[in-house]
């Protein structure tokens, strides 16, 4: 079975058909070109391809794209702005919490979710948001400092 | 007027040059390179550990439309491996399966469901063998050779006796010995295998783009694998996401996804599940070690004599390599004489083991630094006070020939030690709460490259054109470590210009120079002193264009980086004119720099493989860890790392604080809760989930205290950075739990089942010699 799919991708309207039994994940990186989403894992174990669904961070590896009918999905790809980093994107390159860069998608996207919803987070509760998401390189030291960084420059 | 001066990019934190693509998903991962006809490539893989192929039938998956291409071992021209002296490995398995999940056949489809169902319609017939899963079931008298020429299965058994050690063990105030266990772990890096492959049927012309830390070999072993021209063939290395050695050899998927688009004729992605990569492995091996050293009072060690077996899989892999490791590397730290060594490379119906971060040295150093910090006890020493009675004096020779100019341990030691609060802390937390400690260290490169060409060990090209700008063309393998942002510093403090300049080209064949790759910490090393060639030999072809138009000598020349001039009077040129007169009647500037190791760095030749070990620079670490210890479930929590490193000079201290906070974090599961485990053979920890990586909840903070015992080798006096904190970490939690609960864990991973054990012997133990004293009273 198939469905006709209207959505918000990064902000711009899209209708496509989809089989019923199409991932979130494969919807973004195949039909709609956006493969800042990355696959890590066979399912729902590693975090790396977190979206935001009107704005709450989802793994689209275990979320079927026709359930994403009349949502907002938001994806790494279409967050900076007039092509300048947002202080969550700077803070993990300027802070280095992204060294291979192959989970910062998901990380991005998973503090994302956080900053919005506590601008002001404490370090537990950076730790409680990104409890999802495995980074193999940083030890999370840094990926913590990226989230202050960038809660800092949201406040200034 | 501002004062003009060169530019600084070394020794100041740098955000690596690749950074924004990873912020913002635009930076291209082997998967995500899309095209329209790109075919789908999977693998059939053996659901047995060891049996011949009496048959592959793929009539009825060819016949399969939508099918275009399917491959077995008579696609294969020749096996294949890293070392030169073991190939016995071919990308799908021939006439015979070692262990389960080896690739047997694969196809190349339109789409997911045409290549399942194909892989379903393959009929591979087995014989099933006997099948051998621990180092021991394959030792044993009677076990079938899982290769011919490798009686017994053994890979490679290693000898050494250096030294008088028996006399040194004598003369020991006091002699112990442990016997330690540690399971097999993987790299488990994010990104799972990949490779996307266009074949140029006009041409037959191959490019592929693999996720490997060595776009170098897997050329090398596509050619041999595809019985294809060098020179028709294109690697191009894209984004890797992490390596810690998995990717340090070609990958069967590598070569698959070839095999796969020349027969289709086209463009073939293979992308492997995570399943898969666990099963493709090349992790660090399941080992015994058994270790007697001999001590004085004073803490001077004065003699090691120690045996390894490791558990390497089905295939050579590294396997020579890793346990030559495993002998050599016990030198290099302290001034140790006597060593005996006896290592054992098993052959085994499990997944190929390989080289992972820390290659060899890993357990080795967890079996000594946990028998020393028990014998301090003993002897009433202070754990550091034994490390600092053994301390190298540099520049020195090891008894197995390995150099060592530069030597920072003594820092790093007094550094963790204070940072720590080791002196008014240990033996005064609260119950249940322990502090460890333990060193290690690493190379900074193989000096001797295992494919010996006599080419230099690494080259960088410099391409500087009207536009004044600088393209830096390297092969260095850029896999998330930030190599292609130290080679830009290097390039950029040389000359004095601002990093903006220059854009890296990294690792593609048609392009950038060779390079063996990104493995054993060579690269900062290695490369990173090749840019620097490269930079001065540019900057001195700018120096005679500025000399001829300012009409004075070369030597009269003042670099400022953006501007060049004849005295302070001078306004000078900048940057851009110097280049446009370097380009009269030159046209483009093309530059090289390359980078050779010493002879005297080789290693020695003392036992047969005394070359592994051989460095040109040796890095070095301390930790302390603090753990605390939940009496009842067993469960650990470290509550904080403090851990120094001598990296020589370091380049980019932010690079270097996310490189060691790795390590001693990868370290950190590996000591508690990251295991490989398989029942007959069958992997039962192939997911994130069971294969237990520590998340965000879990991990510590970790104080980093960089030592710069600068190399006078080193680029900029840099040393490796990447691996020697990982393998402190270990010893140093087990000994924190030891100081904690007063039981020395010997097996690895420690986790809370294991422990519990542990606490319930000793309060056996304890009840029962309680019960002893009350009768006696």
């Amino acid at each position: 079975m198939k469905t006709v799919l209207s959505l918000m991708v990064n902000g711009v309207a899209r209708d496509d058909v989809v089989p019923d039994n199409m991932l979130l994940v494969d919807y973004l990186r195949e039909k709609a070109g956006l493969t800042g989403t990355k696959i890590g894992c066979d399912g729902g174990e590693c975090g790396a391809c977190t979206v935001l669904i009107d704005d709450r961070p989802r793994h689209a590896c275990l979320t079927l794209a026709s359930t994403c009918q009349n949502a907002r999905v938001e994806t790494v790809d279409g967050l900076s702005r007039d092509g300048r980093l947002t202080a969550i994107q700077r803070g993990f390159h300027e802070k280095l919490g992204s060294q291979c860069g192959f989970c910062t998608p998901g990380m991005i996207m998973a503090s994302e979710a956080l900053l919005r919803r506590n601008p002001d987070p404490s370090e537990g509760e950076i730790r409680d948001a990104l409890a999802a998401n495995i980074c193999r390189c940083t030890g999370y030291v840094k990926i913590i400092e990226a989230v202050q960084f960038a809660a800092r420059e949201l406040a200034a | 007027m501002n004062k003009i001066a060169p530019i600084q990019s070394i020794g100041i934190p740098k955000p690596l040059v690749d950074g924004p693509e990873k912020a913002t998903g635009r930076a291209m991962f082997a998967a995500d390179f899309q095209a329209a006809d790109a075919l789908v490539g999977r693998i059939l893989r053996s659901p047995v550990a060891h049996a011949n192929i009496i048959a592959i039938n793929t009539a009825k998956a060819e016949a399969l439309p939508g099918v275009m291409a399917v491959v077995t071992e008579a696609d294969c021209a020749d096996s294949y491996g890293v070392l030169p002296i073991a190939m016995n490995e071919w990308a799908l398995a021939r006439h015979r399966v070692r262990y389960r999940g080896e690739p047997v056949a694969a196809v190349a489809a339109v789409d997911v469901a045409t290549a399942q169902r194909a892989l379903d319609l393959i009929v591979v017939t087995y014989e099933e063998l006997p099948a051998y899963f621990t180092a021991a079931e394959a030792r044993a008298e009677g076990a079938m050779d899982l290769h011919e020429d490798k009686p017994g299965n053994i890979e490679r058994e290693v000898e050494f006796d250096l030294g008088d050690v028996d006399t040194d063990m004598a003369a020991a105030d006091l002699v112990r010995e442990i016997e330690v266990h540690c399971t097999e772990v993987c790299q488990a890096q994010m990104e799972p295998h990949a490779a996307f492959a266009e074949y140029d049927a006009a041409r037959e012309q191959l490019t592929i783009r693999p996720s490997t830390q060595v776009p170098f070999y897997v050329h090398k072993m596509l050619a041999r694998t595809m019985d294809m021209a060098d020179s028709h063939i294109r690697v191009i290395k894209p984004h890797i996401g992490g390596g810690f050695g998995c990717r340090t050899e070609t990958l069967q998927s590598d070569l698959i996804a070839g095999l796969l688009a020349r027969k289709a004729r086209g463009t073939v992605k293979v992308v492997l599940s995570r399943e898969e990569t666990f099963i493709t492995h090349r992790g660090r091996p399941e080992t015994d070690i058994k270790m007697k050293v001999g001590m004085k009072k004073d803490g001077t060690i004065t003699a090691v004599d120690f045996s390894a077996q490791q558990r390497g899989g089905a295939y050579s892999g590294y396997g020579i390599v890793t346990i030559l490791y495993a002998g050599s590397l016990i030198y290099g730290i302290y001034d140790i004489v006597s060593v005996r060594f006896h290592g054992y490379r098993v052959l085994t119906n499990t997944p190929p083991c390989g080289a992972f971060r820390g290659h060899g040295t890993v357990k080795t150093r967890f079996a000594f630094e946990s028998l020393i910090d028990g014998m301090a006890m003993e002897l009433g020493l202070d754990p550091f006070a034994v490390r600092r009675a053994n301390l190298l004096v540099a520049p020195t020779m090891t008894e197995n020939d390995l150099l060592v100019n530069s030597y920072g341990l003594d820092q790093c030691l007094d550094w963790v030690e204070k940072a720590s609060g080791w002196k008014q802390r240990k033996g005064k937390l609260a119950l249940n709460k322990g502090l460890g400690m333990a060193c290690s260290h690493y190379i900074s490169g193989a000096s001797k490259p295992k494919h010996w060409t006599g080419e230099p060990h690494a080259t960088i090209h410099l391409r500087v054109d009207w536009d004044a700008s600088i393209t830096l063309l390297t092969g260095a393998a850029e896999i998330g470590q930030g190599s292609s942002t130290v080679m830009a510093q290097c390039v950029a403090e040389t000359l004095g210009v601002d990093m903006g300049r220059i854009r890296v080209i990294a690792s593609d064949s048609a392009l950038t120079p060779k390079d063996n790759g990104s493995y054993s910490s060579r690269v900062t090393f290695m490369v990173g002193n090749a840019a620097i060639d490269a930079a001065q030999n540019l900057k001195a072809v700018l120096i005679r264009a500025a000399a001829r138009k300012l009409e004075i000598a070369p030597e009269d020349v003042e670099c400022l980086g953006e501007v060049y001039r004849g005295g302070k009077q001078d306004q000078g040129l900048t940057f851009d004119e110097v280049v446009m007169d370097a380009l009269t009647g030159e046209g483009t500037l093309a530059v090289k720099g390359t980078y050779d190791t010493l002879p005297e760095s080789w290693g020695g030749r003392k036992y047969r493989g005394a070359a592994i070990g051989g460095t040109m620079a040796f890095s070095y670490a301390a930790q302390v860890v603090e753990v605390t210890v939940d009496p009842h479930t067993a469960e650990i929590t470290v509550d904080k790392v403090w851990v120094a490193h001598d990296c020589g000079k370091a380049l980019n201290p932010l690079a270097v604080e996310g490189q060691v906070q790795g390590s001693v974090w990868m370290g950190m599961g590996q000591a508690l809760s990251e295991e490989a485990r398989y029942h007959e053979g069958l992997p039962l920890h192939a997911n994130m989930l069971d294969y237990r990586v520590p998340t965000i909840i879990e991990s510590p903070p970790i104080e980093v205290g960089i030592i710069e015992a600068n190399d006078p080798h080193g680029p900029f006096g840099a040393k490796e950075a990447g691996e020697g904190s990982l393998t402190g970490f270990l010893p140093a939690l087990t000994n924190a739990v030891a100081d904690a609960m007063g039981v020395r864990a010997t097996e690895l991973p420690l986790t809370p089942d294991r422990l519990l054990e542990l606490l319930e012997k000793k309060a056996r133990g304890e009840r029962a010699a309680g019960a002893t004293d009350g009768a006696a009273a």
